[in-house]
Order: C-alpha cells, then sequence, then structure tokens
C-alpha cells in the first residue's frame, strides 16, 4: 500500500495511472467509514440535550484542570439559578431579555440574514428608551411607557437597517456590519453615561438618574417579574403564528428554504431583507427598555451581559423554533443568574460564557454528526 | 519626529496585530475555509501569553505556548468545517463566543497585571542617521520585522511555488484539486491550523506590544477587523499590509487627536475604525458591483468526494 505523502512529488499533468480516468483505489485504513446519509434530513431531537451535557462536560474538565470541583460548581450554578423562588424569578428576569433578541435573531436566520448584531441593538433600544425619560421627564405612565417602547423599537430598527441596507445595496456582508455595529451602540451608550446624562447626584457612578415610578415598568405580584414577560410572550406568538400562518410568513420560509427558488417566483428579497432587519432590530431594541425601564430602573454601564451574543445560541439551540425559543432563554437565563452566583465561592461569571460557546460547538457538532452513519466498508 | 512620522510609526505599531491576523485568515480562505473564529483566537492567543509569561518571564516559551493553543483551536475549526461539514460561520462563531468566555475565565486571576517587559526592539542603530527611514525602521520590535518577512514569504508561496499552486487550487476547485492528487482535507486541516497559530500570535502581539497587561475582552473587534481586511486585501498579502496599517492609523488617530486637546468625546473618536470599516465595505460592493471581489470560488464549501476514505 502506497500513500503519497508530499504533493510536490505529485505532476501537475494528470499521471499516466488516472489519465485513462481509472484512479487506483486507495485502500481504506480502517474497517468502517463514515458516509454521509441522504436518507436523514433533520438532526434529530436529542442533540440539543446531547451537546448541553457534552458541554457541561468538556466545561467540567476545564474547571477541574483549574483546581475547583466541577460538580460543587455545577451544583452551585443550578441552586442559585432555580433552587429558590428569588432564584426562578431572576431566571425568569434574564430570560426576557434573551427570548426577545433570540426572536430576533431568529427571525432574521429564518431568511438566511445573520444577524449577530441584536447587542447594539439592545443597546440603542436601552439609549432611546432612557431618552424619553431625559427629554420628557413629567408625562404620566400611559404615556411614557408607550413612547419608551416606540422609540425603543425605532432606534433598533434603525440600527438593524444599518446592517441591512448595505447588504442589499452593497454587498456588504451582514455579520461585519452587524458586528461593528455593536460596538459602534456599546460605544454611544458608553459616551452617554460617562458623559452627557450622568446622574449629578449619582457620586461619579456612571449612569442616568433613577426613573420614577410612572417611567417603569409595573412589576407583576410581589416579584422582580415585570410586565416584559407580557411583551415577550406576545412577540413569541406572534412570530409562531406569522411564520406559519400567514402568506408573509412563507414567502421567508420560502427564501430560506431556497432564495433562487423565491427570487423567481417573484419575491421580492431585497425587500424581505429590510423588513426582517428592522423587525429584528427592533425586538432587541424593545429587549433594550424592557430592561431599563423593568430591571435597573436607569441607564448604565454595562447593562447588558452580552444578551445580544447569549441569543444567537439561543436561537440555535432552539433550531428557531417558537416553543424552542421559549425553553432555550429561560434554560440560558438560568446560566447566566448560575453565572452571577459562583462569584460568591470565588468564581468568575465567565463561568457561563465559556459553557454558552461549548453548547454551540457541540450542537453544530451534534447535529452534522448525526448525519453520519457508519459504515461497513466494502 | 513630527506629527506624521510619528503616526506612521504609531500605525505601523498598532496595525501589526491587526496584519498578522489577517494573514492567518487568508491563508485560511485561499484554502477555502472561512474563519470567523479570529476574534476568540486573538483573545486566547493574548491570554495565553499573558499567563505564560508572567510564568516563565521567557518569551520564546510564550510564542511557543500561544501556538500550541491556537493550533488546537485551529484544528477543532477545522475538524467541525472540513471532517463534519459544518456551516463555517457557526463553527467560527462558536469558536469566537467560546474563547471570548474561556479568555475571560482562566484570565481572572492576572487581570490588569502590568507584565514585567514588552517584546524586545531590534536598534538598528546604523540607519540612524538616515532621515525617515531611521526614524521608521530603526526601533521596531521583532514581532513587527517577523511580519514584514510573513508578507513576503506569503507572497512568494501563494504566487511563485508549486505548494502554492496547490492551495489555490484547493481554494477554488478542490474537486480538481483532487484529481490532481492533492490531498484537499488533509490540506486543509493544515492551512486552518497554521492560519489559527498567526491569528493566535497577532493576539499575543497586541499583548506583548500594544497593551502590556490583560483586560478581559481586549482585542475590543479587532479579529473582526481583521476579517474585513480580508475583504478589502482581496486575499492578497501585501494589500494586507497596507490595508492593516490604514486601520491602524485610524486606531491611533483617535488618541492621538484626544491628546492634542480636541472637544470631541473619546468615545467617538474610537468608533472610527468601526464606522470606516462598514463604510469600506460599502464602498468596495458598490465598485465591484459586477467585477469578481477575488475571493476562492469554494470558499465556504465543504469538499465531499465519494467514496473517499
Amino acid at each position: 500500500m502506497s500513500r503519497r505523502n508530499s504533493v510536490e512529488a505529485v505532476p501537475l499533468e494528470p499521471a499516466a495511472e488516472t489519465a485513462g480516468g481509472v484512479r487506483p483505489e486507495r485502500k481504506p485504513r480502517f474497517a468502517f467509514r463514515f458516509e454521509l446519509d441522504p436518507s436523514s434530513k433533520a438532526a434529530p431531537w436529542w442533540t440539543p440535550i446531547a451537546s448541553v451535557i457534552a458541554a457541561l462536560v468538556v466545561c467540567g474538565i476545564f474547571i477541574g484542570a483549574n483546581g475547583m470541583n466541577p460538580i460543587t460548581v455545577y451544583a452551585k450554578m443550578l441552586s442559585g439559578a432555580f433552587g429558590s423562588s428569588f432564584g426562578l424569578t431572576e431566571t425568569l428576569v434574564k430570560a426576557i431579555p434573551l427570548l426577545l433578541c433570540g426572536l430576533g435573531v431568529a427571525i432574521a436566520y429564518k431568511i438566511a440574514v445573520w444577524n449577530i448584531g441584536a447587542e447594539g441593538q439592545f443597546a440603542v433600544g436601552a439609549v432611546a428608551a432612557t431618552a424619553v425619560t431625559i427629554y420628557f421627564p413629567e408625562m404620566p405612565m400611559w404615556a411614557t411607557i408607550p413612547l419608551m417602547i416606540a422609540f425603543s423599537v425605532v432606534a433598533g430598527g434603525i440600527w438593524g437597517l444599518f446592517t441591512a441596507i448595505p447588504r442589499t445595496y452593497f454587498q456588504v456582508n451582514e455579520l461585519i456590519s452587524s458586528l461593528m455595529l455593536n460596538y459602534v451602540g456599546l460605544l454611544l451608550l458608553d459616551y452617554l453615561v460617562f458623559g452627557p446624562w450622568r446622574d449629578p447626584k449619582g457620586f461619579n457612578f456612571p449612569g442616568t438618574p433613577m426613573f420614577s415610578d410612572a417611567q417603569s415598568l409595573p412589576l407583576i405580584g410581589d416579584t422582580r417579574l415585570h410586565l416584559g414577560i407580557v411583551f415577550a410572550l406576545i412577540a413569541v406568538v406572534l412570530y409562531a403564528l406569522t411564520i406559519r400562518y400567514t402568506r408573509w410568513g412563507y414567502e421567508l420560509r420560502l427564501i430560506g428554504a431556497n432564495t433562487d427558488a423565491a427570487h423567481n417566483a417573484g419575491i421580492n428579497i431585497k425587500r424581505h431583507i429590510l423588513i426582517v432587519m428592522a423587525i429584528s432590530g427592533g425586538l432587541a431594541g424593545l429587549a433594550g427598555m424592557t430592561e431599563v425601564a423593568g430591571v435597573a430602573h436607569r441607564l448604565s454601564y454595562g447593562i447588558s451581559p452580552g444578551y445580544g451574543y447569549t441569543a444567537i445560541i439561543v436561537a440555535w439551540l432552539a433550531k428557531l423554533h417558537p416553543v424552542g425559543l421559549l425553553v432555550a432563554s429561560f434554560l440560558f437565563g438560568g446560566l447566566i443568574v448560575g453565572g452571577y452566583s459562583v462569584q460568591t465561592i470565588g468564581l468568575p461569571s465567565a463561568i457561563s460564557e465559556m459553557i454558552q460557546g461549548a453548547i454551540l460547538f457541540f450542537l453544530i457538532a451534534g447535529d452534522m454528526a448525526a448525519k453520519f452513519r457508519l459504515r461497513r466498508s466494502a | 519626529m513630527d506629527f506624521t512620522l510619528q503616526l506612521i510609526v504609531a500605525a505601523i505599531s498598532s496595525g501589526t496585530p491587526l496584519l498578522i491576523a489577517t494573514l492567518g485568515g487568508i491563508l485560511n480562505e485561499r484554502a477555502g475555509i472561512i474563519q470567523l473564529g479570529t476574534e476568540g483566537i486573538m483573545l486566547m492567543g493574548a491570554v495565553t501569553a499573558c499567563i505564560t509569561y508572567l510564568h516563565t518571564g521567557s518569551f520564546v516559551l510564550t510564542v511557543l505556548a500561544v501556538f500550541a493553543v491556537s493550533a488546537v483551536l485551529g484544528f477543532v475549526h477545522a475538524f467541525m468545517t472540513v471532517s463534519l461539514r459544518a456551516n463555517h460561520i457557526v463553527s467560527g462563531l462558536a469558536l469566537t463566543l467560546f474563547g471570548a468566555g474561556l479568555s475571560a475565565y482562566i484570565g481572572k486571576p492576572i487581570s490588569g497585571t502590568p507584565l514585567p517587559a514588552t517584546l524586545p526592539k531590534l536598534n538598528l542603530t546604523f540607519l540612524d542617521g538616515i532621515p525617515v527611514i531611521g526614524d521608521i525602521f530603526g526601533h521596531l520590535d521583532i514581532l513587527t520585522w517577523f511580519s514584514f518577512l510573513l508578507v513576503a514569504a506569503m507572497h512568494f508561496f501563494i504566487h511563485r511555488t508549486s505548494w502554492g499552486l496547490h492551495l489555490r487550487a484547493i481554494g477554488d476547485n478542490p474537486a480538481t484539486a483532487d484529481v490532481m492528487g492533492i490531498r484537499v482535507q488533509l490540506f486543509r486541516y493544515g492551512y486552518v491550523v497554521i492560519g489559527a497559530m498567526l491569528i493566535g500570535l497577532a493576539g499575543a502581539d497586541l499583548l506583548l506590544v500594544n497593551s502590556p497587561s490583560w483586560n478581559e475582552g481586549m482585542t475590543a473587534g479587532r479579529g473582526w477587523i481583521a476579517v474585513a481586511l480580508i475583504i478589502f486585501a482581496r486575499w492578497n498579502p501585501f494589500r494586507a499590509l497596507l490595508c492593516a496599517y490604514f486601520f491602524g492609523a485610524l486606531d491611533t488617530l483617535g488618541f492621538r487627536i484626544q491628546l492634542t486637546g480636541s472637544e470631541i468625546p473619546s468615545y467617538f473618536l474610537k468608533m472610527i475604525p468601526y464606522i470606516v470599516t462598514i463604510l469600506v465595505l460599502m464602498f468596495l460592493g458598490w465598485r465591484n458591483k459586477n467585477k469578481p471581489s477575488g475571493s476562492p470560488e469554494a470558499l465556504g464549501n465543504p469538499y465531499i468526494r465519494e467514496q473517499r476514505f
């Protein structure tokens, strides 16, 4: 059995042995081989679960290598996120922006547009909602809250269009432009909270003055859970109904499935990209509004612990399915809260980011690996 | 030195990490693999460099450790994209998220600790007498000289050697390359791993030369700018050098405008590189509407050959 180790040894012209179109069979090194199985279309339902478990195992190795017992760390995260009614409401509070941003990412991905700019859209949404409180401080609640919602959705939508317009008219890859706009949006937020909007009575704290009760979202019951959860749930239902039952949703699915076919069917793809990116950004902007008006009650430095990036994984883990989005955003809300809770035993909350990245890895690896079948070589 | 000369020197110094990362990316993409994990690999390179240097005090060991870590990350990306045929974009995103999280986790204890020394400079004193050249080239650090060499070497390799021809064939038309007897999958692995090693080195350069202490997320999107630079440079090493220094100049320009006591808040000056990236891409898109971009033709496509292995 001869194996070529060097490419230089191969002449550029077809070698004599291959000239006749007959190529000598290379003996397989293994008796088994992986093949793409044409019969499996969708990845099985268990890959998201398996990928979460695999990611926890691998990150556990890193945690163990760092001198901590991974079981202790995971138990701490689990009990911090889901073990008490306080932890559970905190998890739900974190799930709200994740669900809204995740919906935004999901709807863009429905037409194969990669919006990784939810973080920036979230930031400008939060800024726009805060602008209402700064410039119209004395309005009653029934006017303030709707205006905050409108401002944040429009601001996030415009941020989305800043990505959609270069993509449709100038062939600019939306991955790069949406990511660059994240940095621009976050710098804008930093400028405002460190500069003109900084609370003069805030002892140099980088944040705006606290919102009044009329500028805050009502809380549900006696908890920290706010009205934003209703917005998020309405948004999921609208997403599910639109995609499944409307003509527009059908067109989106068609574009996502086969852009050329959709184009030939007379669907205006450019217009769809513009609309979808505006909606996508608007949802992330709304998430920014619910966070400042529902949780923080002020705009401050570092308002998002990376919701926009986590939303990408939420959307992927959910496979863009509405129910999956609900489950995934709840789980990842728990992951963020669990990340905070390990700080009490002296670990950085970046553990949760590391687990998130690993989950995404195993998810795509699992989805692809599930399409392969082990075959006995002939 | 006058303002322009200072700007050129600063542009080279802050453009070097961008240049090395872009060259690594070009190597990846010439072989047909999209590499969006740049930001994550750079962060891992920087944190590895910081930890190894603080513990060993040896630049050689530091560079070796950075190579080892980024080679592993590159291997993971190659396994996902070449063997599992996963979507290059998601795999790269996962790499970036994982790298950002892991680097923040393992870098937490040393965060903010200043390095005892930065990378040594090559003082070519015999150049000092020559007015402009002496000012620019007289006191550059070793990695900058390495990056000059790398540009020339990569240009020669890609365009003048048969290995380079094979590399281009793998990226443009893997089926033909396969018929020629080139082991497409093996070489894609190799180029992704080497490319990732360069990207990791870029992160180390950022830490060892430009800002000698580890901070969470210290690359601040430079990895993504490097991804855009590949497009500006049209997959060509020499153009990459020009584009990287242009962005290096933008990077330092904001800082320099601030030093002159300008009224513009620094936050807006920091936005410049990001906004310029989008504007340049738009300009290129508008100008090259009906022209090929220079991108490898099979970029992002998995190569599947019937009955291989």
